[in-house]
């Protein structure tokens, strides 16, 4: 049916083309990262393959996918919808916590439940597979997303960074607090849980082709990418649907102009809900993945605000609202904290025969916090930024004339640069004056004038 | 098809009866009445507890209200949450800490050590001002006109750095560092009250003067133009620039100041104090009505009144929760009243 109404399109195979270019580049991207693990690495000379490793170790590779799906996350809400969320640490925690409690035999818990979990049936504790998890920590996070979202709906700006920013430390600290909430362990406190089990690879694993359990060896690592790197394909896939779809738009047109939307019919209090909702989901399969996957254990101490900021920053420091730009920016910081810096100082040390290596790790603070102001001043749309948020960063949110009065060096600047940018008129201008003084008829701007002039 | 169902949906759709701000106001209602059952109840509990837990409150509550005023001023002149005033705030502790016990030898409070007291006091607020209006000059002033998000996420970057800094071993490392220093004097209900006496002592003629700057000063005048028009300040002839730095200096100055009174109250720096109680300095603000200068004072008391009395009180949730406690009046405020107790309400401009 589409085929036939679509038929006349002269482009509709590069279309089709275009719609299944990034499904199919990423798995490449995955499958090479895998088998460049699995089967390249082991099988090339030392020199060439050690380097690659201490550069880009498996581990790193995987936080690197774990801190995408996180930053994916907060992309819908600060990017697509632009509320701004300074508490996402939340949602990582409660995924986390999710694991925890039914992946592991926790503190005091006395049911034994098992489903379809990797682990020996005899093992004490609740088991549950790992999928299934991640589908539950997604709700459960999606309804705290409500929850916080609910009293902030009417909040902009700078006041829904604070609300937020204060709900998650809410959660920190009740996750701090849990080893005695009104007498009961709820969490296991301030240790947390720890061993939480690892993912199970079932029928591959069953087969003998990959390891029954991916736990944190070598070989359990490798086959890790593909799992992580599963879940980052659903998250990039419905980022992307969602953005093209009515939902999407609305969040663009909110993030734009609340008044304006809310004055075209865009639901705000359905909209905005809708992108805590699905914003806290991802932030509740990272939190799985992370737990699971890359710690085995959680303790409230991972969850500082500190987080927060480290995913915003992938969000802004990547260009927000593009997932590309998200999931390259994710890629980027978590590299630098967990192994870039570490390996910077190693290079220089060679070099220099200072101490870098572990002195660099140590300034990580310092770095990413120059990095966002640097960002800020000078590329505020991000690296690889989405057309509109361009648009948005780089256009003064004040009118010409406040902003004359704010900076007039900057103001005049500006001024400036809107004069130039006609410059096509400029010169049509010009040709047409040129035109009607009836002189240089032979150049270019006079010809064009002329033409001009005929056509009107 | 469509246009029938249009036009149905047109004339048959009800005028809805809002129940919203009703609803609102009764839920308001009772929750002020639950925190007033909550303070009688705790006053007939325990009396003796509940003096002291006042005095701790009064004690922390002004230091509160010099930092909330440092953000209150920020944003009501050029409508910035400048998150990285509490890690302003933290650097001045270890400077005084470094000043005072590390340069001076303090280690009892007495009568010399006012002396080093007024040093510290002097150097951290010089310190505060300085480094403040840095951060002013480097990073916001050029993002004067950007989008709003822009400047808030530069003042995360600048907290980040600020506390980068402190963590590292030769400034206070990233642990929880403690300083030998005593009190001694009297004691009411287990409150020194030299150190309530000393909060005092510098915090009501700091008020007192700001309140001068602000209302009597041309300065203040300037400042008060610019919050309300930065152009038509400029067309007046005012310095723009020059008074939206002083404001940051100002601001910067008053953090300084509490830096060393909380630092000589707790006696111990830790580079993440910065983000608790600059967190619960901006909620103060909030509460008082952010851009008002009364506003915060009276907050930064509030707030600390009701820490101290989770904390210290008979009926109280205990030092665990104070944060999760500060935080919820933060968002019940913001549901219920998001201008703050002597704000105005603002209505978008198209």
């Amino acid at each position: 049916m589409a085929a036939t109404t679509h038929a006349l399109h002269p482009d509709q195979g590069r279309r089709n083309l275009g719609r299944l270019a990034w499904p199919i580049g990423y798995v490449v991207v995955i499958l090479f990262l895998f088998f460049l693990y699995q089967t390249i690495l082991p099988s090339l000379v030392k020199p060439v393959s050690a380097p690659v490793l201490a550069w880009l170790p498996v581990a790193t590779i995987n936080e690197c996918l774990m801190w995408a799906i996180m930053a994916l996350g907060l992309n819908v809400v600060v990017g697509y919808a632009g509320l701004l969320d300074l508490g996402y640490v939340a949602f990582w925690a409660l995924g986390g916590y999710t694991a925890g409690w039914l992946m592991a035999y926790p503190f005091n818990w006395t049911w034994d439940f098992h489903l379809f979990s990797p682990v020996r049936a005899n093992a004490p504790g609740t088991h549950i597979n790992f999928w299934l998890v991640c589908i539950v920590a997604g709700i459960l996070c999606a309804i705290l997303g409500l929850i916080i979202g609910a009293p902030t709906l009417r909040l902009r700006g700078d006041y829904l960074a604070l609300v937020t920013l204060g709900f998650g430390e809410v959660i920190t600290q009740f996750f701090r607090n849990s080893g005695n909430i009104a007498g009961h362990n709820v969490a296991g406190g301030d240790p947390g849980i720890s061993s939480i089990d690892p993912i199970g690879t079932g029928p591959l694993g069953a087969l003998g082709i990959a390891p029954k359990l991916l736990t944190n060896s070598a070989a359990g690592n490798i086959w890790k990418i593909l799992v992580l790197g599963l879940l980052v394909g659903i998250c990039i896939f419905i980022s992307l649907r969602i953005r093209e779809g009515r939902l999407g738009r609305a969040w663009l047109a909110i993030r734009e102009d609340e008044l304006a939307a809310s004055m075209m019919g865009v639901p705000l209090v359905r909209v905005k809900l809708l992108a805590y909702a699905v914003g806290a989901f991802f932030g509740g399969i990272g939190g799985v993945a992370n737990a699971s996957g890359i710690t085995t254990a959680v303790s409230p101490s991972g969850f500082d605000f500190g987080k927060s900021v480290l995913v915003l920053l992938m969000v802004v420091l990547g260009g927000m609202g593009n997932v590309w730009g998200v999931t390259i920016g994710a890629f980027l910081l978590s590299w630098l904290n967990s192994n870039g810096l570490k390996q910077i100082g190693v290079q220089i040390d060679a070099f220099t025969g200072g101490n870098l290596e572990a002195t660099l790790p140590r300034y990580n603070y310092v770095i990413l916090g120059l990095l966002l102001v640097l960002m800020m001043l000078f590329r505020r749309e991000g690296l690889i930024p989405e057309g509109r948020t361009k648009a948005l960063m780089q256009m003064p949110s004040r009118t010409e004339a406040e902003s004359l009065g704010a900076d007039s060096v900057e103001a005049e600047a500006e001024t400036d640069a809107l004069e130039h940018s006609d410059a096509a008129a400029d010169a049509r201008i010009a040709g047409s004056a040129a035109a009607m003084a009836g002189s240089g008829a032979g150049t270019s701007h006079g010809s064009s004038g002329a033409r001009r002039k005929e056509e009107s | 098809m469509a246009t029938a169902s249009l036009v149905v949906g047109g004339t048959q759709r009800k005028a809805k009866v809002r129940l919203g701000p009703l609803v609102e106001r009764v839920l308001g209602y009772v929750i002020l009445g639950l925190i007033l059952i909550w303070f009688v109840a705790n006053i007939f509990a325990d009396p003796d507890r509940f003096l002291g837990s006042l005095l701790v409150g009064l004690q922390n509550g002004l230091l509160y209200a010099l930092v909330a005023l440092g953000y209150t001023m920020v944003y009501g002149i050029v409508e910035l949450i400048n998150f990285a005033h509490g890690d302003l705030f933290m650097l001045t502790t270890i400077i005084a800490a470094g000043l005072m016990v590390g340069l001076l030898g303090v280690g009892q409070l007495s009568a010399i050590s006012i002396l080093a007291l007024l040093l510290a006091l002097v150097v951290c607020m010089a310190a505060g001002g300085f480094i403040n209006m840095s951060a002013e000059f480097l990073a916001y002033r050029r993002l004067r006109s950007a989008p709003k998000l822009a400047p808030l996420m530069t003042a995360v970057g600048i907290s980040f750095i600020f506390r980068g800094i402190a963590q590292q071993d030769y400034i206070n490392g990233s642990a929880q560092k403690n300083w030998p220093i005593s009190w001694g004097g009297p004691q009411v209900e287990g409150v020194y009250i030299y150190k309530l006496v000393m909060v005092l002592a510098v915090t009501v003629p700091l008020l007192l003067l700001m309140t001068w700057i602000v209302a009597r000063t041309k300065m203040g005048k300037a400042m008060r133009a610019v919050a309300q028009d930065q152009d038509g300040a400029r067309l007046m002839g005012i310095n723009v620039n020059g008074t939206i730095s002083f404001v940051f200096g100002l601001g910067g100055a008053l953090a300084g100041a509490a830096g060393v009174l909380y630092f000589l109250c707790q006696t111990q720096t830790y580079y993440d104090t910065g983000t608790q109680l600059g967190l619960i300095a901006f909620t103060a603000a909030v509460l008082g009505g952010i851009g008002n200068l009364t506003g915060a004072v009276v907050g930064g008391l509030a707030i600390g009144v009701v820490q101290a009395l989770n904390e210290g009180a008979v009926y109280g949730l205990g030092s665990n929760w104070s944060q999760s406690v500060v935080f919820i009046i933060l968002i019940i405020l913001m549901v219920f009243k998001p201008e703050g107790i002597f704000g105005r309400p603002t209505t978008e401009k198209v």
